[in-house]
């Protein structure tokens, strides 16, 4: 029982996690968070059931057409909601316009997918119990996102002007560096890593479009928990996420569940805004 | 002192008010009349849709000054209805308690709403816009599990039947004029505290919580009665919604619903009653007109508030407002009037000098100001100079509260001034303005100069809901004041235009007119003179000369030598966060290594 629950709170929270990720990628690249990150992973569940399942098409094929679907929708995401209110951060327009086209997609999904949770394919057929692929997929992915991440921002150059566009946009801009070609490369990839979330859970999570707002809400978690910008801080209060929400599950049942993590959240927030790896902003006055 | 033409000034801005309260007041009796007379041409069908409409905007009208006026993104709002719906609908039939009359079940709800509205409401006092957005969409969804999972109160997924109200409120068209009649008070009310100081209070916080805090607004303080009284409205809207289904299930809690109540106050405009109340209307009666689209109409009003966002940020209310598109004449000037500000800050206090006393501040390994000793007296003007990165804007930065000192005191009258606490700098009368101007650009000039005086105002929020004669008492005594600091400073004839149609100098003498609402012992200026004509520089520095005359201490913080070698008393140049000199402006002018360092040749 103790196994079931630590497998599959660590694979949820690494759906979690991953997510969180998400916001990170496109946090970075222009200091926005967008709604539209659980929609991807939403996305990602709906789109490799529509390939695989209803459309017969390989399991690599589907893979990457699901994967492409979450790059598109991330780069709609900085063309339509992020560029044009860039100028004015201040007043805090990406909140309404992301929201905006996360329902848009969202809605939309509802009406052609339909409102019902369909199942998601089995890919392998290897093994039950366990080492069922529904546990190990979203860790392996997971674990295949951060390597990927941390490979690419160390060692190499698009990397290192991904990392220079975190730190100080206008001194990168200063630099020569490509910054809308660089922030729409960072959508794209957020939309990846998020489809990839989606995908790799599918089998727990289903095709469902319902999980658009779930995954926006369970997954900004582990950025505010973690710190804005911090991946690893994501992973670990993803997995501590996954875990907490699967024990108070076993322990309390399913809507006392959510009930607590959502009170530990806001207690959580409330006593440090910045997240509990995070550091303080200075205002500007 | 008093010219005759000063004593004119505040009957002509009554004139001015009534004569516009009555063209604002237009389009709401309208509604009214036809809202009275619907049933006479409204079929059964229609009834039904009017009265939905009514319940969403007792609900939306609430809502509206939490996003609308304090700018506050709260989407989960329908938490709250559902809230109300089952508090009002398990009470009256008698599920946990014997059954209650629906007025007193209702009346419970509102209680119950106020309550869990300031619980949801607290976390943006200490978070973040998005932060924010998503603890209500969180909220949002676990009222609803909640609900389903509650079996023995809620009755689960089964649902429970919502409450009947007894004659004459039991028929149809009775029961829409139970909701209209709320809708019409919820109206009223929100009317008033939008036209109150805290209406204006709210939208300074929504547009510059700089400025707010700098004019003594405290956002708790602000924000718990708006967060409790939406919260009651929401949940008696909740209460009314359930009777109108007259049977509740949780699906009935969706967050299209939320969506819709959101996107009507954006679809209406920021800031403003009559459009939120006519994109309520509308959002409610579109889906009508267009049967094969209901399917659709979450995904509609998603792609209108994409638009709304990205073409026309200020809503319905914007293009309603026909009076800021006449354009303004050109070639204005800004003509001051200083002897009227004697009257407006009338017998200076006594406050004693505001000192500084080995001021250090750092920021990580930087040294912005180290071991600054400055003393600013009353009714003198004291200089403060230096080239960029000086530490001329920290110094004022640290004396109005935003950065602590990590050795040394800032003292009033020997008293120490507490560190951060921005908001109690106005309570000691310690006034300031901005390097650029921070004003709320959808409020008029006039209303922008009436949010300094917000702390003058005695009423309580309950008193301004309900128009109240102590309420009434305040505007007319901000009114008048602000007119006449407008006047002090040459806008006056600007009072009714919105601030973001403005000129750059205009801004900055509207701030100090702001400024000048809280009648200050100290005023704090960041470089008033940057973007001003020479001209413009001339008449500023006569009027802040007037200003000291009157008894204020003012901090002039500046790059234009020569308005503070005319004007100042005394003079501090920084280098580096050094004091590098201090003086009279004449022993200043012919310090040598001022004139090296800074002045040039």
């Amino acid at each position: 029982m103790v196994a079931s629950i630590v497998l599959s709170g660590v694979a949820i929270g690494c759906i979690y996690a991953l997510i969180g990720i998400t916001y990170n990628v496109m946090f970075s690249a222009s200091r926005v968070f967008s709604f539209t990150a659980g929609t991807l992973g939403m996305l990602g569940g709906v789109l490799g059931s529509l390939f695989i399942s209803r459309m017969g098409l390989p399991i690599a094929v589907g893979f990457l057409l699901a994967l492409a679907g979450g790059a598109a929708l991330g780069v709609v995401t900085e063309i339509v909601a992020v560029r044009p209110v860039l100028k004015s951060l201040d007043q805090h327009l990406y909140v309404l316009s992301t929201l905006a086209l996360a329902l848009i997609v969202q809605q939309f999904t509802a009406i052609e997918w339909g409102t019902d949770a369909r199942p998601f394919p089995r890919l392998f057929d290897l093994a039950h119990g366990v080492f069922d692929q529904q546990f190990w997929l979203p860790m392996l992915a997971c674990l295949v996102v951060i390597v990927g991440l941390e490979l690419l921002y160390r060692h190499t150059l698009v990397g290192h002007a991904f990392l220079a566009i975190a730190e100080d946009n206008f001194a990168a801009r200063a630099l020569g560096l490509p910054e809308r070609g660089l922030r729409i490369a960072s959508y794209a990839l957020a939309g990846v890593i998020g489809a990839l979330a989606g995908f790799a859970g599918g089998e727990m999570l289903l095709a469902f479009f319902g999980n658009a707002p779930m995954l926006t809400f369970y997954g900004f978690v582990p950025v505010a928990l973690g710190g804005m910008g911090n991946n690893r801080g994501a992973v670990v209060a993803g997995l501590l996420l996954g875990l907490f929400q699967q024990a108070a599950n076993f322990l309390v049942g399913g809507i006392f569940a959510s009930v607590a993590v959502f009170t530990v959240f806001i207690l959580v927030l409330l006593a440090r805004p910045e997240g509990l790896a995070g550091a303080a902003l200075p205002r500007r006055v | 002192m008093e010219t005759p033409a000063a004593q004119v000034l505040p009957s002509r801005a009554n004139a001015l008010g009534s004569a516009s309260m009555i063209g604002s007041a237009l389009p709401f009796l309208v509604l009214l009349l036809i809202g009275l007379l619907f049933p006479l041409f409204g079929g059964g069908y229609w009834g039904l849709i009017a009265t939905r409409a009514c319940v969403y905007w007792v609900l939306v009208s609430g809502l509206n000054l939490v996003v609308g006026f304090a700018g506050q993104i709260a989407i989960g709002w329908v938490a709250l209805l559902t809230l109300g719906a089952y508090t009002t609908s398990v009470l009256a039939a008698g599920n946990v308690l014997p059954e209650l009359s629906p007025y007193l079940a209702l009346a419970i709800a509102a209680v119950v709403g106020a309550v869990f509205g300031l619980i949801i409401g607290l976390p943006a006092l200490r978070l973040r816009t998005f932060y924010f957005a998503i603890t209500t969409l969180g909220f949002a969804t676990i009222v609803t599990q909640v609900a389903l999972a509650w079996q023995s109160v809620t009755g689960g997924g089964v649902g429970v039947a919502g409450p009947i109200f007894p004659e004459p409120f039991s028929s149809q068209w009775g029961f829409y004029y139970f909701c209209f009649g709320l809708a019409a008070i919820c109206t009223w009310m929100t009317g008033n505290v939008a036209a109150s100081r805290f209406g204006r209070a709210l939208t300074a916080i929504r547009d510059s919580e700089v400025a707010a805090e700098a004019s003594g607004i405290s956002k708790p303080a602000l924000l718990g009665p708006v967060f409790l009284f939406s919260g009651a409205v929401a949940a008696v809207a909740g209460g009314l919604f359930a009777s109108l289904q007259s049977y509740i299930t949780p699906d009935a809690f969706t967050l299209d619903l939320s969506i819709l109540f959101f996107i009507a106050i954006l679809i209406g405009g920021r800031g403003s009653i009559l459009g939120p109340l006519l994109g309520t209307i509308l959002l409610t009666v579109l889906p009508e007109f267009a049967a094969p689209l209901v399917a659709w109409s979450t995904f509609l009003y998603a792609v209108l508030l994409l638009v709304i966002v990205l073409a026309m940020p200020g809503g319905i209310a914007e293009i309603l407002d026909f009076k800021n598109r006449k354009p303004l004449e050109s070639g204005r000037a800004i003509v001051p009037r200083p002897e009227l500000l004697a009257r407006l800050l009338g017998a200076p206090a006594n406050a004693g000098a505001l000192t500084l006393e080995q001021l250090a501040v750092s920021f990580g390994g930087v040294r912005a100001i180290d071991n600054l000793d400055l003393e600013i007296r009353p009714g003198q003007v004291h200089g403060l100079i230096g080239p960029n990165g000086s530490g001329k804007t920290t110094t004022l930065n640290v004396i109005s509260g935003y950065y602590a000192q990590q050795h040394g005191a800032v003292r009033l009258n020997g008293v120490a001034l507490p560190v951060f606490a921005r908001h109690r700098r106005a309570q000691m009368r310690i006034a300031r303005t901005f390097q650029t101007p921070r004003l709320v650009g959808s409020a008029s000039v006039l209303q922008n100069v009436m949010i300094g005086g917000t702390i003058d105002g005695e009423g309580t929020f309950v008193e301004s809901l309900l128009s109240l004669p102590r309420h009434r008492r305040d505007e007319i005594m901000l009114r008048d004041t602000a007119m006449l600091a407008l006047a002090a400073v040459g806008l006056e004839r600007l009072a009714a235009v919105r601030a973001d149609r403005l000129q750059h100098s205009e801004l900055r003498f509207t701030e100090i007119a702001r400024a000048l609402m809280l009648r200050p012992a100290y005023l704090l200026l960041d470089e008033p003179a940057a973007g001003l004509s020479a001209e413009e520089i001339g008449r500023l520095g006569a009027l802040v000369v007037e200003i000291a005359r009157a008894g204020t201490g003012v901090l002039l913080v500046e790059h234009h030598a020569d308005l503070i070698f005319d004007i100042c008393h005394h003079v501090t140049v920084l280098n580096l966060g050094r004091m590098l000199a201090a003086g009279t402006p004449a022993e200043i002018r012919s310090h040598r290594e001022v004139v090296n360092a800074y002045l040039g040749g």
